[in-house]
């Protein structure tokens, strides 16, 4: 997972403190929240609780927590179907998403949306959108409008690394750079656009590179690490924020389930050796290992957590279990807001 | 009242809804130093400036979504396609995102937003660029659809569209940016789902909208000549489609030919032939018929063009039919 080129085309001085305990074990506790909801989906997917198309996070937390740790609140997101890491980490409710997979009125799009489309507009989460790339230029427009409206929040989506061959993402990077927007694109490259590897869709490897060609500040990062992510995310923001300059960060990850609940683990497209690899690295545990050796945390405090991670999760699924299905009128509102 | 170009009567619209709203701003491309393909947006970047007429690339997918994801984030775009035929490479968009926001929010996220430029054939331009879409965005759930037919309709319409705060697929037609209409001074805007009689007769019903108006019209005073009393109704808004008018219009007259000029398979003359046939069945003195373009890519050769449009003798022919008259 080195890049090849090694290419970054900005210094890396801005970071935030890591050195206050209770800041750094909410970040490990936002990714541990991530891991159980996950597995927790998946297990309500066999049992029939949720439906449709799921796509599970697991691996990837790193990307989404480090993310939102350097975000503001006013700032807008967008992300692809694969979000309900996002949204967690967002601050949206374990039991809002929860009862949205469960498809209940309850859920954080009215049952509506379900797993690909999640939104709490109140917290800037603008939604899972689910035709690949086809959201970067929506993030792209929101930057549009913050800068038209003269604020300094930024606007920042993510997607997976097989978008990057999408006209989408090219148009939406050149106007981002033409126009000076705050837009930070984060590109999670897990190395898999469902069952294609990288190298067999994209005649660069190297995704930061893309950047070169909209003259566009772009890192890469270590994905498996949430500071690095969230110091990447700061200099971005900070970048929009003060000088309405777009990012390309490409965050290195990895997806230890498979694309969706259909399928398995490692399929035909990669081998169980290098999923077992890319597991050594759990953003989770190397995260935890470190703030182990740095006394901020102990075998007590993490148990505590792993309990009230695991409550918390028990907790949306009895919420999702018990609330009620939308009203059959619910069919034919919000296809026209009325005045 | 005085007399405007419709491309005048447009470019009024704009300029009026961008002095009262400050959210609304005009992206696209040519829309500012060069004043439009059509001039539609003519002193527009000279009154209100780069940030608010906003000149793009040649990227429909990309600013359509940049509008779409503007409106999203409170602003009230108004996205120019220099025709329709281009927005095929944006329509993702208009379908995946703008129509869609809405609801798969559950009603947080509203998409205030018109998509806007001329649609159908012009003169010799061949087939990538002589088609009508109005049936392909009518059919699309959380899209409204507009096609105004004169001057007047081209201003109020277009304001409407703008306060409006959904997806407006707003059509015009580039062979009428030069005519001439009296559009009402002040503040003049015309409710989107409205239909409107623009000619009363009592034989038969002509349903036509955007530039086949012009022609139905013509039709009709021709056919006046031969004491064939024709009524013109133009839905104005093809979705939401104003079928009481219609059918009212029909129940009247007993008889009704729809023109248009896309292809006719699952045309719009098809979706209000199935209204028709349910709300006013009883009162049919003869099967509804169609004038549509024909059902090919459009020709360049002249002659074949003329072929492939509806025009005045074909919708004589069709409303002969429905009167059974002879010749």
């Amino acid at each position: 997972m080195t890049p090849k080129s090694g290419t970054t085309t900005v210094a890396r001085p801005a970071t935030l403190p890591a050195d206050d305990p209770a800041t750094m074990r909410l970040l490990l506790r936002d990714m541990l929240l991530i891991r159980r909801f996950e597995e927790k989906c998946g297990e309500s997917y066999a049992l029939g609780k949720i439906g449709g198309f799921c796509h599970l996070y697991i691996g990837q937390e790193a990307v989404a927590v480090g993310t939102m740790a350097a975000l503001r609140p006013d700032d807008l997101i967008m992300a692809s179907y694969r979000e309900h890491g996002q949204a967690l980490a967002r601050g949206m409710t374990a039991r809002a998403v929860m009862a949205e997979l469960f498809g209940k009125a309850a859920g954080c799009s009215g049952g509506k949306g379900g797993s690909m489309h999640l939104f709490d507009a109140s917290v800037g989460f603008l939604g899972g959108h689910a035709i690949v790339g086809g959201h970067i230029p929506l993030a792209t427009g929101a930057a549009f409008a913050i800068k038209y409206k003269g604020g300094d929040a930024v606007s920042v989506v993510f997607f997976g690394e097989a978008a990057v061959n999408n006209g989408a993402f090219h148009e939406s990077l050149n106007m981002a750079a033409l126009w000076k927007l705050p837009c930070i694109y984060i590109c999670e490259n897990n190395r898999y656009g469902m069952g294609t590897a990288l190298e067999r869709a994209s005649a660069l490897y190297d995704v930061v590179q893309r950047a070169c060609s909209y003259d566009m500040p772009a890192e890469v990062v270590d994905g498996m690490d949430v500071l690095a992510v969230r110091d990447a995310v700061h200099r971005a923001a900070l970048r929009g924020r003060e000088r309405k300059t777009p990012t390309l960060l490409e965050i290195r990850t990895y997806r230890f389930m498979g694309h969706s609940m259909s399928d398995p683990i490692h399929g035909h497209y990669r081998t169980k050796d290098e999923v077992e690899q890319q597991k050594a690295r759990d953003p989770i545990h190397a995260f935890a290992a470190r703030l182990r050796e740095q006394q901020m945390l102990d075998d007590e405090a993490w148990q505590a957590m792993e309990a009230e991670v695991a409550d918390e999760v028990e907790d949306a699924i009895h919420f999702a279990d018990e609330a009620p299905d939308p009203e059959a009128s619910a069919l034919t509102t919000d296809v026209y807001r009325e005045p | 009242m005085p007399l405007l170009t419709y491309r005048d009567a447009l470019n009024h619209a704009l300029r009026e809804e961008m002095l009262r709203d400050p959210a609304v701003f005009l992206m696209g491309e040519e829309v500012g130093v060069y004043q439009g393909a059509y001039k539609v947006s003519r002193g527009l970047l000279e009154e209100f400036g780069p940030e608010r007429v906003v000149d793009t690339p040649i990227t429909e997918l990309g600013f359509a979504g940049i509008g779409v994801g503007a409106a999203m984030a409170g602003l009230r775009p108004v996205v120019e396609f220099m025709t329709w035929n281009f927005a095929l490479l944006a329509i993702d968009q208009i379908v995946n995102s703008a129509a869609k926001m809405l609801y798969m929010s559950g009603g947080q996220v509203p998409i205030p937003i018109v998509f806007r430029g001329p649609g159908g054939a012009a003169l010799q331009l061949a087939a990538q660029h002589s088609q009508s879409f109005e049936a392909w965005y009518a059919n699309v759930p959380g899209l409204k659809v507009v096609a105004p037919s004169n001057p007047a309709d081209a201003k109020g319409l277009l304001k409407s569209a703008i306060r409006d705060d959904n997806p407006v697929v707003f059509i015009e037609g580039e062979m009428m940016y030069n005519t001439k209409g009296e559009v009402p001074d002040g503040e003049h805007v015309v409710p989107l789902g409205v239909a409107d009689v623009k000619r009363e007769g009592t034989d038969v019903t002509l349903v036509a909208h955007g530039k086949m108006v012009g022609l139905a019209l013509k039709a009709a005073d021709e056919m006046a000549k031969d004491g064939i009393s024709a009524e013109v109704v133009d839905p104005r808004t093809i979705r939401p489609l104003d079928v009481a008018t219609i059918v009212a219009s029909v129940r009247k007259t007993n008889r009704c030919v729809i023109v248009e000029e896309g292809w006719p398979f699952a045309g719009i003359g098809a979706q209000v032939v199935d209204d028709i046939q349910r709300e006013a069945f009883d009162w049919l003195d003869a099967p509804v018929l169609r004038v549509t373009g024909a059902d090919v890519p459009m020709p360049y050769n002249k002659q074949l063009e003329k072929l492939a449009k509806p025009d005045v003798p074909k919708i004589r022919d069709a409303v002969h039919r429905v009167l059974y008259r002879g010749g």
